[in-house]
């Protein structure tokens, strides 16, 4: 597995911690949201950034009060055709402001990764042979967009309007 | 009609060089077919039984004559010679292959037409009146609207990924020719007591395995909350609705699990959250709206003798007049619809001459525009009086000139095992074969208004639930057999068909049909009452005593 994030290929500072598995000693760690549920006190309560793995049926809004102690919530896309995650991105950075890293893990399609931008997804665990050209295409494929979008760009609809 | 701008034409040409890159992929073995399909089925290419299929989008159904014959290239080049009109307002052809597809999709960009969004788990391509514009009575020509709606649905950052495909139809009419309540939104243009446009939202209807009518979830969503309101509808179901199984994936299942109160509940809240993401500023609602102003129409006397002489002298164009022309809001114009239903014809095909030559009459005689309908006939909205002796005349020669909207023979039907993966059971012979049984006009004047709507799978792409007689086929132990339904509508009064009972197999099921309709006949208060208004007065029983009963 390779983290990409701005197209690049970058280390990962983060830990996948398993549900039964120890906590490593002042690693930064993500946890699912039954361990979070379980330890929550004890997660937040550590000298170490925390983060917390959603499944696509996981809303962001049943951990609404706690997103301001987390710093990256990874979601995961169990096949390339549960869209939820879209939705939660969004949610993450509209409606709770949400502006630690969110990251896709699973099953993510070269062609997927455009909307997963707009989104608001900026950082994405991918396979070793994920080709990084399909970052670079990301950034250009579309020049301009119809809808708003947490990018902040200006829609179409803005330009022809000035 | 809407006119591209350089932002419009830039996205579909980025669109198409994306396709061409995702095909070059497929081609060279880098993407599987299973990584391929959502990239493909978003362009509108499925693959078929025996080939390719592209599905190109004819947004809410207006169309000019210039992309009109754009459509006669690609069916000549690319094709075999002709192209299938659908019940969404698309137009599909058979036989594409594969590495030809994006210079298809190319030549398409070039009049401003796409295939983006025909199919896939995304906002389908937006459906509305043929009658747009023109008919007598609407509250407002609801195109504008239709054009905001495509594009802000079109690549959709969040809604391409939704649990099942999602269909918005809009009419701006209280007599509904776009089905709206057998759609997962449907839209009403309305105006409140103020006088201010505004729109009635429906919700969670929809056909397939399920057939459920629509809700109306909001009375008045004012326009300048359409897109937001919108978003909000899509998102509760974008993240509540079903994905555990493909059959009860669409809005319509979890509109009816959940109940519209609590659903409408959710999207409230978040329509109450998001209000004023999405802008739709008055400068855009008026530079869109200004596409659509009305042509240049002369003003005319609101009869024409030519015309009147033309229907008194000639038997054949009085019987033309009768069921494919129509009121017309201007003076001295009216609205010709062109059907697609001619004997031994799939319902919906058209030849690529054909499509030329309908083209250069909507020149000529039509104000330059064409319409397609979910019945899979054409419109020419702006004819002259005047003129339609002469358009019946062009009609003809070309093939076009079938006197049938309306009546029996103006089936909807979709291709069926012919052509289709999914189907079950042939439905283009049966068509044919009905369409040989009640060949006789003036038999078919005799039933008067009547629709038939067959599919070849529960899909219900042809519409069979909402057929006044709908026709479904199954396989029944490898063996075709048909169901009957009746008392099916998908007009403003919309109703679900109910079905008689055992199915048919294929070689009595033309029979059925007539003895439903010999038994109607047999029952009717007079001519003036339709099928469907004698139906809904006598119900099921009679008609399945006849069908059952004799054997």
């Amino acid at each position: 597995m390779k983290l990409v994030k701005n197209a690049s290929a970058v280390a990962d500072d983060w830990t996948h911690v398993a549900d039964d598995d120890e906590l490593p000693e002042g690693k930064a760690v993500v946890v699912s949201l039954a361990r979070f549920r379980a330890d929550r006190d004890k997660l937040v309560g550590r000298n170490a950034p925390l983060g917390l793995r959603l499944k696509s049926n996981e809303a962001p809004s049943s951990v609404a009060e706690d997103l301001g102690r987390i710093a990256l919530v990874a979601l995961e896309f169990p096949i390339f055709r549960d869209g939820r995650g879209y939705s939660h991105a969004v949610q993450l950075r509209q409606r709770f402001g949400f502006d630690g890293e969110i990251r896709a893990v699973g099953d993510v399609l070269w062609d997927q990764i455009p909307h997963m931008i707009r989104c608001g997804i900026d950082g994405f665990e991918v396979g070793d042979d994920f080709p990084l050209a399909a970052f670079e295409e990301a950034r250009t494929v579309f020049t301009r967009h119809y809808q708003p979008d947490v990018t902040g760009q200006p829609t179409i609809l803005e330009l022809r309007h000035g | 009609m809407y006119r591209y701008d350089e932002f419009d034409q830039q996205a579909v040409d980025e669109r198409v060089a994306q396709f061409r890159g995702q095909v070059g992929r497929r081609l060279k073995g880098e993407l599987t077919e299973d990584q391929f399909k959502p990239l493909r089925l978003m362009n509108g290419l499925y693959l078929q039984l025996h080939a390719y299929m592209l599905r190109v989008a004819i947004p809410y159904g207006t169309l000019s004559p210039r992309q009109m014959r754009m459509l006669a290239h690609v069916a000549r080049k690319y094709d075999k010679g002709y192209g299938h009109f659908t019940t969404r307002q698309n137009i599909q052809y058979n036989w594409p292959r594969l590495v030809d597809t994006p210079d298809i999709l190319a030549d398409l960009a070039t009049v401003e037409m796409h295939g983006i969004q025909t199919s896939g788990n995304c906002i389908r391509n937006v459906t509305s009146d043929p009658f747009s514009g023109v008919a007598a009575g609407e509250v407002e020509d609801p195109r504008p609207w239709c054009e905001i709606i495509r594009q802000w649905s079109s690549f959709h950052p969040e809604f391409s990924y939704l649990p099942r495909k999602f269909k918005i139809a809009v009419t701006g009419s209280e007599h509904d020719r776009a089905a709206i309540k057998l759609h997962d939104i449907g839209i009403r243009v309305v105006r409140n007591a103020a006088g201010e446009t505004g729109f009635e939202f429906w919700i969670g209807g929809g056909m397939g395995r399920t057939p459920i009518i629509a809700k109306k979830i909001r009375d008045f969503v004012p326009k300048a909350d359409l897109l937001d309101y919108a978003t909000a509808c899509l998102r509760v179901y974008n993240e509540l609705g079903r994905r555990d199984n493909i059959y009860k994936a669409r809005i319509k299942i979890l509109v009816h699990e959940m109940g519209l109160e609590k659903y409408s509940a959710l999207v409230d809240e978040e329509f109450a959250r998001s209000q004023g993401t999405v802008k739709l500023p008055d400068a855009e609602i008026a530079r869109i709206q200004a596409y659509f102003a009305p042509p240049a129409y002369e003003t005319l006397p609101a009869t024409s003798t030519a015309f009147e002489a033309r229907r008194f002298e000639d038997k054949g164009f009085r019987t033309f007049v009768r069921t494919n022309v129509h009121a017309h809001k201007v003076p001295g114009y009216a609205i010709v619809s062109v059907s697609l239903k001619a004997p031994g014809v799939a319902p919906g095909d058209a030849s690529a001459d054909q499509m030329d030559a309908v083209a250069d009459i909507a020149e000529r005689y039509s104000l330059d525009e064409l319409r397609v309908t979910h019945e899979q006939n054409l419109v020419l909205p702006n004819v002259k009086l005047d003129d339609l002796y002469t358009v019946w005349k062009q009609l003809s020669a070309a093939g076009l000139g079938s006197a049938n909207i309306g009546l029996i023979s103006d089936i909807i039907c979709c291709p069926g095992l012919d052509y289709c993966d999914l189907a079950n059971a042939r439905s283009i012979p049966i068509a044919d074969e009905l369409q040989q049984r009640f060949a006789d006009l003036e038999r078919q004047y005799a039933i008067g208004s009547l629709k038939i709507k067959m599919s070849g799978c529960i899909n219900a792409c042809g519409h069979h639930h909402v057929g006044h007689i709908g026709i479904l086929g199954v396989d029944k132990h490898g063996k075709e057999l048909y169901q009957l339904q009746l008392g099916g509508s998908g007009a403003e009064d919309a109703s679900i068909g109910q079905i008689t009972g055992a199915g048919f197999p294929p070689e009595r099921i033309v029979g059925a049909v007539e003895t439903v309709i010999e038994t109607y006949l047999s029952l009717r208060h007079g001519d003036a009452e339709t099928f469907l208004d004698c139906y809904r007065r006598v119900g099921l029983a009679p008609f399945k005593a006849a069908l059952y009963e004799a054997r």
